[in-house]
């Protein structure tokens, strides 16, 4: 490999902190509070097959909140973002090829 | 001339500083990876006797130096060390952590102190490992329901060993996405980048996202047999396939946690030892991306006769299927590469050339067990244990000792006797093939694996596996003392014995503490050999 020397080191990083206010904070523990307390209403209701649907999908919503804000992710670049999405990619793939066992197992 | 006075004046060795804790507290990337070489070494020579005790209770039918549950302890401690303490931690966190930052210019990883810290983990697991010898468990090292709940066997202190050693590498591949994304020199574009590094860049993404599913799953086992759950139990609405299939979400990735950088290694040894410009680079770094993408899609072909469903063992067959294109572009690339090339056989390029052999056969005896309904008379043979060791010894374990042979110099400054080191390669490369291939037959014939006793139709197959065995275990001791002789009796090693164009050789052997007194600028890839021929021309 065809090198030579250089008199610096080379610095990537330039990006300066994002700094979040902290009314930013305190809306997102309301949210989170609000979302805990519909948890707690609709624990107590029966939705029959879609208890599971509601239940995830508030979690889904609190956790977003918490990795989009107190994470950070929302002002993270694309890399990041990849980095973020690409588990629930396999989360999706566990979830889906998973339920092309059980869906279609035959009873013995 | 003066500047490069001042510069040998100043150089130190990494190497030199003495005593024992300046190695377990030491940040530097280069005696971390010394450190987990170490370790792994050990788990691997610990886990070998294991296996060769395995061997002598199968020279023969019927008992003749274990019992059957002494035998289930034996191949569930060979597999669990095997896999969890050598072959996964293994070439990543050892060569990865002494290479990667001299292969991208940098002075050590993005987060030093953190990668002290895995290692430290690994140790703890380690150690908990250790003290779950006291009760040791027979599950084998998959630790599948609903045995792992039943069985009086301690499962818990070895599944929690296991989950801190997961820490350990998903902390190991979170530094490594780091460091290769920040830390790479000047002028090192991504396509410039050594395949290893693309090799441990893949691993450490399989790593930092299937582990923790893994983990997880270890500890649903563990609530399981604290609590009495019922994840995994039917009479509770569990589902003792679900284990599997979580399970194998992690764990086949792992193979090619196991394997992608030996995959690696061998790209690095093989242009330097045939002095051409490795075969279709950019086909070589996207096909170990491919990899890596496509083991999340494949986990139940280790299932087909667990009892799922006939829709998914459809599926999951096709998908197995699509490995070997990835799989089959980098052995051409390789072999395109060997063609018409000025070949050296050193006895690293030997290696790297018995990875090819053995695991083209290895990968085509796994597109036999991906096949539906062969896998049904295979499955659970010795077919599958023949298959899986031609794989890992023959791929991973290959790709180890080669890489130990062709670093040795940068790592330690010292040359080992090369003629010693050829003899090693015949024992090992002819002892593994006397011992694994009439694993095939016995399988195809229908001997079942993990069993201490079978008939004595299978007896002279069995015989000649446990004679390979012994010329297996030969060649390792004789390779192990030749390389630990090199440390001391061993000739200095110059900075670049094999003439590399790659960045790692152009430090002193051993490297300096801060491997590069100044950060050089990057102009061309590392493999430019005999007519010039990059890839961004």
């Amino acid at each position: 490999m065809a090198t030579k020397t250089h008199s610096e080191e080379h610095h990537h990083d330039h990006e300066e902190p994002h700094i979040v206010g902290n009314s930013v904070y305190i809306i997102v523990w309301v949210a989170l509070m609000i979302l805990t307390g519909i948890t707690v209403w609709v624990a107590r209701h029966n939705f029959g097959v879609f208890n599971i649907v509601v239940a995830l999908g508030i979690a889904s919503i609190k956790a977003s909140i918490v990795a989009l804000f107190f994470m950070h992710l929302k002002y993270e670049d694309k890399l990041t973002w990849t980095f973020a999405l690409y588990p629930l990619f396999l989360l999706a793939l566990l979830i889906g090829l998973t339920a092309s066992d059980v869906f279609y197992r035959l009873s013995p | 001339m003066a500047n490069h006075t001042i510069a040998e004046t100043l150089y130190v060795p990494y190497l030199d500083e003495k005593g024992i804790l300046s190695w377990l507290l030491s940040t530097d990337h280069k005696r971390i990876g010394i450190m987990y070489l170490i370790s792994i070494s050990t788990s691997f020579l610990i886990a070998g006797i294991s296996s060769l005790l395995m061997r002598l209770e199968l020279i023969a039918p019927g008992k003749t130096i274990v019992d059957a549950h002494q035998y289930n302890v034996l191949f569930t401690f060979h597999g669990t060390v095997m896999v969890f303490f050598f072959i996964v931690p293994g070439l990543a966190a050892s060569l990865g952590n002494f290479l990667i930052p001299l292969m991208i210019g940098a002075r050590d990883v993005a987060f030093p102190k953190l990668n002290l810290g895995s290692y430290w983990l690994y140790l703890l697991g380690a150690t908990i490992l250790l003290i779950s010898l006291l009760k040791p468990a027979d599950t084998g090292w998959t630790f599948y329901t609903p045995y792992s709940i039943k069985t009086g066997t301690d499962v818990i202190l070895l599944t929690t060993g296991i989950f801190i050693l997961g820490m350990s590498s998903i902390l190991t591949g979170l530094n490594f996405i780091v460091t290769i994304h920040k830390l790479r020199a000047p002028g090192m574009t991504w396509h410039r980048l050594n395949l290893f590094v693309w090799a441990s860049y893949a691993t450490a993404i399989l790593q930092l996202l299937a582990t923790p599913v893994v983990g997880i799953t270890l500890l649903l086992l563990i609530m399981e047999r604290v609590f009495g759950i019922g994840f995994f139990d039917p009479a509770k609405g569990g589902d003792p396939i679900l284990f599997q299939n979580f399970f194998w979400f992690y764990s086949h990735p792992a193979v090619y946690i196991m394997i992608l950088p030996a995959f690696g290694v061998i790209s690095e040894i093989i242009p330097v030892f045939s002095r051409k410009p490795i075969f279709g680079y950019k086909a070589m770094a996207y096909s170990l991306l491919a990899i890596a993408l496509i083991s999340f899609l494949v986990w139940a072909h280790h299932m087909f006769v667990s009892g799922m469903s006939e829709v998914a063992a459809t599926i999951f067959s096709f998908l197995t299927m699509l490995v070997a294109i990835p799989t089959a572009i980098k052995v051409f690339n390789w072999t395109a590469t060997l063609y018409k090339g000025s070949i050296q056989l050193h006895s690293a390029m030997l290696y790297a050339l018995s990875l090819i052999f053995l695991f083209t056969i290895g990968g085509l005896t796994g597109v036999f067990l991906g096949s539906l309904a062969v896998d049904v008379h295979l499955h659970d043979t010795y077919f599958v244990v023949a298959h899986m060791h031609y794989v890992m010894i023959g791929g991973t374990v290959m790709g180890f000792f080669g890489a130990l042979h062709f670093w040795y110099p940068k790592m330690f400054g010292k040359m080992f006797n090369e003629k010693v080191a050829k003899v090693a390669w015949a024992l090992i490369f002819i002892g593994f093939n006397v011992t694994f291939f009439p694993q095939f037959i016995l399988g195809t014939l229908g001997m079942p694996r993990r069993y201490a006793d079978y008939p004595p139709e299978f007896h002279s197959l069995h015989e000649l596996s446990t004679i390979g065995s012994l010329i297996l275990g030969i060649g390792v001791f004789i390779m192990t003392v030749n390389l630990l002789r090199g440390l001391t009796n061993g000739e200095k090693a110059p900075e670049n014995p094999y003439n590399s164009v790659s960045l790692e050789w152009q430090v002193p052997s051993p490297p300096p503490h801060e491997n590069f007194e100044k950060i050089p600028v990057v102009t061309d890839y590392p493999y430019v050999y005999g007519k010039k021929n990059t890839q961004e021309g």
